[in-house]
């Protein structure tokens, strides 16, 4: 079983967000990078895939540089290899094309990676390799288990409800919470990560069909109207002429 | 041209999150000098559909195959993009549901467009300009995107637009087939399992929400969060540590990595307000805070607050909420 798993190196939950002074793009200094957290359940499920399966686990990530502490750290988890596609990752499409060019050469049986970043939100990169690859793309899956060789059943999210479905691989999966329990690497694991191949592959061409042309914060609220709590009552007659929301 | 819309049908009605849709492209559409056109899919009545012409659609494509009655990608994939192409649609609204994502970002593929998700605002066009602004950095933060392709797929961030009712005209139901094949069906979904839902309102839609954290002490005082949601219409929802403790289940938790929400009210009852609690809330339009802790970091992100025994607290709300006309 060869499953590769995609990350991307996003700024950490706590990070205050800023931008450059012409709102063009993000403000990196000061800003903490981790995986992010949703491919961190696509990576751990991996990990336990491969640990009950065996076969192997390849973390895959399209980004600068610096992105590869947080590779290392994937590694350290349990990962086997990985792979950097050496680019700033300009859109979601540019982000799937690069995804699709390694999974064609490598065949990988299964292809995760979390719902969403939490930097840009798109949950666009999963079906845009999906349908580059022509294989089913499975949004948003909390369970995923392999019946055998060839088939996995998954439990997606809907509206309202859940969908239990079984697919044939090779499918992509978006993962989130609860496939699994994001692990914390330990002492032995980044002793060997130092030493698992990381190979850095320079970008396909692929062309951005969006261009981000300005970035901004959402107003301050004005602050926050305390209430008596003898008079916890009066909240709701607030919220319905002063708030009119109900 | 045109513009389409998909409308998403459930227990034979029109989703609300898909009159958002509807009115979101009907705007798209008089800005462009055309008709807003609906595709719909899943279970849903004939006169629901046409009643979509008080948010201004004036036909709306139906293929009542009963197995589209199911989420399956493929077989929705290719009435779409038939949709699409019969009525030389440009620009393709959803509203960001599950169903909306998992579809947004093949389509764009397959049709070579632009795909904007978590989409805020009316788009802003100006000569080949298409921009749009998009929620990014789990709520932090605003993008504007310009949509480069010949053909712009938005997906509208849900309870981001106000639904358009004008009494009016019905829109023209048409019959609609994609020719589909059984090969289309293969993944299709074994069992669909909804969940009871402990207010009667589905979170994920629901324009009130009553949320409870670990202040609560345990799951044999829900009752609490459940009567005031059900006094006050609302849907019910949990931090992270109640879903972590199995309190509550896990689709009922908000934050980073829960579901996220932009209800016109968000009631927060014993949650401190850690940063990953409001990644996934801090786009509601009113946020109360309910804490016996003044220093709750949660009151700094809130528009009201309340200081006090939440056991105390929630009775006297439930009865005034209760006193309300409604």
């Amino acid at each position: 079983m060869k499953i590769l798993v995609c990350i991307s190196n996003v700024p950490d939950t706590t990070s205050k967000i800023n931008f450059t002074g012409d709102g063009k793009s993000f403000d990196k200094n000061g800003v903490q990078f981790v995986i992010n957290p949703w491919d961190e359940y696509a990576l751990t499920r991996a990990i336990e895939l491969k640990e009950a399966k065996g076969g192997t686990v390849t973390v895959l990530n399209v980004g600068e540089a610096d992105a590869e502490a947080n590779i290392r750290k994937a590694l350290a988890i349990g990962a086997d290899d990985a792979i950097r596609v050496n680019a700033f990752p300009k859109d979601a499409l540019f982000v799937a094309q690069q995804i699709a060019a390694v999974a064609k050469e490598n065949n990988y049986d299964l292809i995760l990676m979390g719902k969403e970043s939490i930097d840009f939100n798109g949950s666009q990169v999963h079906g845009m390799v999906g349908e580059l690859l022509g294989i089913p793309s499975i949004f948003p899956a909390f369970k995923l288990d392999l019946l055998d060789d060839a088939t996995a059943r998954l439990e997606r999210e809907i509206e309202g409800g859940k969908e239990v479905l079984e697919v044939k691989l090779p499918f992509v999966a978006s993962a989130q919470q609860p496939m699994s329990e994001p692990r914390i690497p330990n002492m032995r694991g980044i002793m060997t990560a130092r030493t698992k191949p990381l190979k850095v592959v320079e970008p396909i061409g692929g062309e951005p069909k969006t261009e981000y042309t300005n970035f901004s914060k959402p107003e301050k609220k004005s602050g926050v109207r305390m209430i008596d709590a003898e008079n916890a009552g009066e909240l709701i007659s607030l919220l319905r002429n002063e708030a009119k929301v109900l | 041209m045109s513009v389409l819309v998909l409308v998403e049908g459930f227990n034979g009605e029109v989703k609300k999150s898909s009159l958002e849709a509807a009115t979101y492209g009907s705007q798209v559409a008089k800005a462009l000098g055309t008709d807003a056109i609906a595709v719909a899919i899943g279970e849903v009545q004939e006169a629901a559909l046409a009643a979509l012409g008080a948010q201004g659609i004036s036909k709306v494509l139906f293929d009542d195959d009963v197995r589209l009655h199911n989420f399956v990608a493929e077989a929705y994939l290719k009435v779409i993009a038939q949709a699409a192409s019969q009525e030389n649609a440009k620009v393709i609204i959803f509203s960001n549901t599950n169903i909306g994502a998992a579809l947004g970002s093949r389509l764009a593929v397959r049709l070579n467009g632009s795909l904007a998700t978590n989409v805020t605002e009316l788009p802003v066009i100006s000569g080949d300009s298409f921009t749009v602004k998009r929620s990014v950095f789990s709520g932090k933060a605003f993008a504007d995107v310009n949509l480069t392709g010949d053909i712009k797929i938005v997906a509208v961030k849900k309870n981001s637009i106000a639904v358009n009712s004008d009494a009016g005209s019905n829109a023209t139901v048409e019959k609609f087939s994609a020719g589909l094949s059984d090969a289309d069906f293969a993944v299709a979904p074994k069992e669909t399992v909804m969940q009871e839902t402990g207010g009667g309102v589905l979170l994920p839609e629901a324009e009130i929400v009553v949320s409870g954290g670990r202040g609560l002490k345990g799951p044999e005082n829900w009752h609490l969060v459940e009567d005031l949601a059900k006094a006050l219409g609302a849907a019910t929802a949990c931090s992270k540590p109640v879903s972590d403790l199995d309190w509550r289940p896990h689709h009922e938790h908000v934050g980073q990595t829960g579901i996220t929400i932009s209800p016109n009210l968000y009631i927060a009852i014993g949650i401190s307000g850690a940063i990953q609690h409001l990644a996934g809330v801090n786009s509601s339009k009113v946020i109360v805070v309910i804490n016996k802790d003044p220093e709750a970091p949660f009151f700094k992100a809130a528009d009201y607050g309340i200081v006090g025994d939440a056991f105390e607290i929630i009775p006297k709300l439930i009865e005034a909420a209760n006193a309300l006309d409604k």
